[in-house]
């Protein structure tokens, strides 16, 4: 079969710089550089390069440019390179276009169409660095009434909580989907920040057991890895009925990456694909739904808080409701925008609705019916920094989870080829070669300065507002405004306009 | 004393260190300078076999056989725990590298030993492999 794709990038290498000390070949999973002896001179294969920068990052003398492929096809506004070159892959392989991370594609991002408020004059502003800042947020179902004993003493009726130094998680990915040393790296940071991470559904290598108390564990479609010990060590759990990547279908990790230690994880045999099926097949409405919260807590003596975990899809603030209804302590939604090891390109880019009008219509809706207290919510989806926190909580959320983020600060590019398998940040990947190029010691300190930074950011903005508290901000829409937004996005995110 | 210590769980085989170590002991303040056109001859090498690779430096050891095979006199044990090598004395006859049980001293390009003095006699004034040494594999530390 003839092939008709085009390089996405062109190396370009400053001849005058590189001392062949071969750093870029030894370094590339791709395998797109090589040394010809004879000539003495570096080769590059184009067509191979992914762009995820490993040789740039490595080369001692900056040698090295990787630059967007220059050639294209006869300019067409309607039918793009990418178009062009989607087709020639699909009458190449005959299969579902696959990609990885968020969609790439510029639709709108709201969080860059609202701005936050400050206080001048009438309010004063608080200086995080005289005064306490409290950043520390409790996701889980309020009580609803107070209740007293005989004596008039106070009845503990509080649900289970999760305690968070700062509103900010790390989203569930799979071991399998990203390697041992990542989530290595996730798990004693989150330790370290006081915060949780999420195992994904790939269930729980024995070695982090003892990241326990900081792990979010889930149960997914396919139930990978979910036994009582993988419960019972959690701080909660997560069932996971959609992902903002790829709402409404199921995962599909390849039989490569079961390897001894996923397979032991999963419960299922080395090499066989982990296909999670798109429903979770006892699950068809609310009262099904609320069935599986109740077993998860009855399994745990009702000791630990439900996540239920949708896809922001078209009647969100509906299907937030019922779940507010089902027992969940917890809804975590997660937007189009949001990352994942694989999808079809189709749904990835097509499929879902963005993070903020998600966030702004099920708050209001849970408000208007009186069951916010019911639940807390999260939100996900493409959150990219301390801003987008901030204006996430002004709209309703009690905290975020982030995934791209956590992956980013521990060396991802962005380079979108996770479904390829050989990610050469050893975050991606289960080749060993590779995963030992993500070491831990450096990974979680990555991920602990992060979030701090965020924090610091976080309070410098609460300060600015002449707020103290994330408590003083949540569902505070009066902090934000809108800019370039029309009447019904304006309606819908429940705020003004700038200059309102 | 501080020495340098490679573990061989995160060593990638990238042989930055090599490289970086050729860099610190050229005497340049550039490395395409130092290095460009030229074979380089670093105190610190990579070892790969089957899939393990670690790199390999001077252990600056506490009975160090080097410095009593020396005929030269030109390989001596410093008071801070350090073997150093004086090149001007070096006659070349390579005893050294023979006796050496972790192949750590090498030949230069005129033939002289070569070895590992922790980038403390060097302008880099702190091992230039540690620094440059892209997964922590490579550090530099005091242990018992």
């Amino acid at each position: 079969m003839p092939n008709y794709i085009l390089p996405d990038f062109e190396v370009e290498r400053r001849d005058d710089r590189c001392i062949r000390c071969r750093v870029c070949e030894r370094q590339c999973a791709n395998e797109v550089h090589s040394y010809d002896e004879e000539n003495d001179v570096m080769l590059a294969d184009e067509l191979k390069c992914v762009g995820c920068h490993r040789c740039v990052a490595l080369c001692p003398t900056r040698a090295l440019k990787i630059v967007k492929y220059s050639g294209t096809f006869r300019e067409n506004a309607n039918w793009s390179n990418q178009s062009i070159l989607e087709i020639y892959k699909q009458a190449e392989s005959g299969g579902v276009l696959l990609s990885s991370m968020g969609t790439p594609n510029p639709y709108p991002v709201y969080f860059d169409k609202i701005l936050i408020n400050a206080s001048q004059v009438t309010n004063p502003s608080i200086d995080p660095l005289r005064e306490p800042m409290e950043t520390r947020v409790f996701l889980g179902k309020r009580p609803q009434n107070i209740e007293r004993d005989e004596t008039g003493k106070l009845n503990n009726n509080l649900p289970p909580q999760l305690e968070l130094s700062v509103p900010i998680m790390f989203s569930a990915m799979s071991y399998g989907s990203i390697s041992y040393n990542a989530h290595e790296s996730l798990a004693r940071a989150a330790t370290e920040l006081g915060i949780y991470y999420n195992t994904g559904e790939g269930g729980l290598h024995e070695d982090f057991y003892k990241y326990g108390p900081n792990t979010i564990v889930q149960v997914a479609s396919g139930r990978f890895g979910v036994h009582k010990g993988y419960l019972d060590v959690a701080a909660a759990i997560e069932i996971k009925m959609g992902q903002g990547a790829k709402p409404g279908i199921g995962g599909h990790l390849p039989g490569e990456k079961i390897t001894e230690d996923v397979s032991r994880a999963r419960m299922i045999p080395v090499g066989t694909d982990a296909i999670s099926p798109a429903p979770h097949h006892d699950i068809y409405s609310i009262e099904d739904l609320r069935q599986l919260v109740y077993s998860l807590k009855e399994a745990t003596e009702y000791k630990k808080p439900v996540i239920v975990k949708v896809a922001a899809v078209h009647n969100i603030a509906a299907i937030a409701s019922g779940i507010a209804r089902s027992g969940a302590d917890i809804i975590a939604i997660d937007g189009f925008r949001g990352g994942t090891g694989a999808a079809p390109t189709r749904i990835r880019d097509n499929v879902g609705i963005p993070i903020e009008l998600a966030l702004a219509s099920v708050d209001k809706r849970l408000r208007d019916e009186g069951i916010r207290g019911n639940v807390s919510l999260v939100v996900a989806g493409s959150i990219r920094n301390s801003a987008d926190v901030v204006k996430a909580i002004a709209l309703g959320a009690d905290a975020c989870y982030i995934g791209t983020a956590a992956l980013i600060a521990l060396g991802c590019h962005l380079c979108r080829t996770c479904h390829l398998g050989k990610c050469n940040w050893g975050i991606a990947t289960q080749r060993p070669d590779l995963v030992k190029r993500l070491n831990p010691e450096i990974g979680y300190k990555r991920l602990v300065n992060l979030v701090t930074a965020w924090q610091h950011e976080i309070k410098e903005l609460l300060g600015g507002m002449g707020i103290n508290s994330i408590e003083a901000l949540r569902g505070n829409r009066l902090m934000l405004r809108g800019v370039g937004l029309n009447e019904k996005e304006l309606e819908i995110l429940g705020i003004k306009h700038a200059g309102e | 004393m501080k020495r340098v210590y490679v573990n061989e769980k995160w060593c990638l085989g990238c042989r930055l260190c090599e490289y970086n170590c050729a860099f610190a002991n050229s005497g340049e303040k550039d490395m395409v300078k130092a290095l460009k056109g030229k074979k380089i001859y670093p105190r610190i090498r990579v070892d790969e076999h089957d899939g393990i690779t670690f790199a390999v430096s001077c252990r600056h050891c506490e009975d160090p056989i080097c410095v009593k095979s020396c005929i030269a006199g030109a390989l001596s044990k410093e008071g801070d725990g350090m073997v150093k090598l004086d090149r001007t004395k070096c006659v070349g006859c390579l005893t050294c590298v023979l006796v050496c049980p972790y192949g750590a001293v090498v030949q230069d390009e005129r033939g002289a030993a070569l070895k590992c003095e922790l980038c403390l006699t060097n302008t880099a004034g702190y091992p230039a492999c540690v620094k440059g040494c892209p997964n922590a594999a490579i550090v530099y530390e005091e242990r018992d």
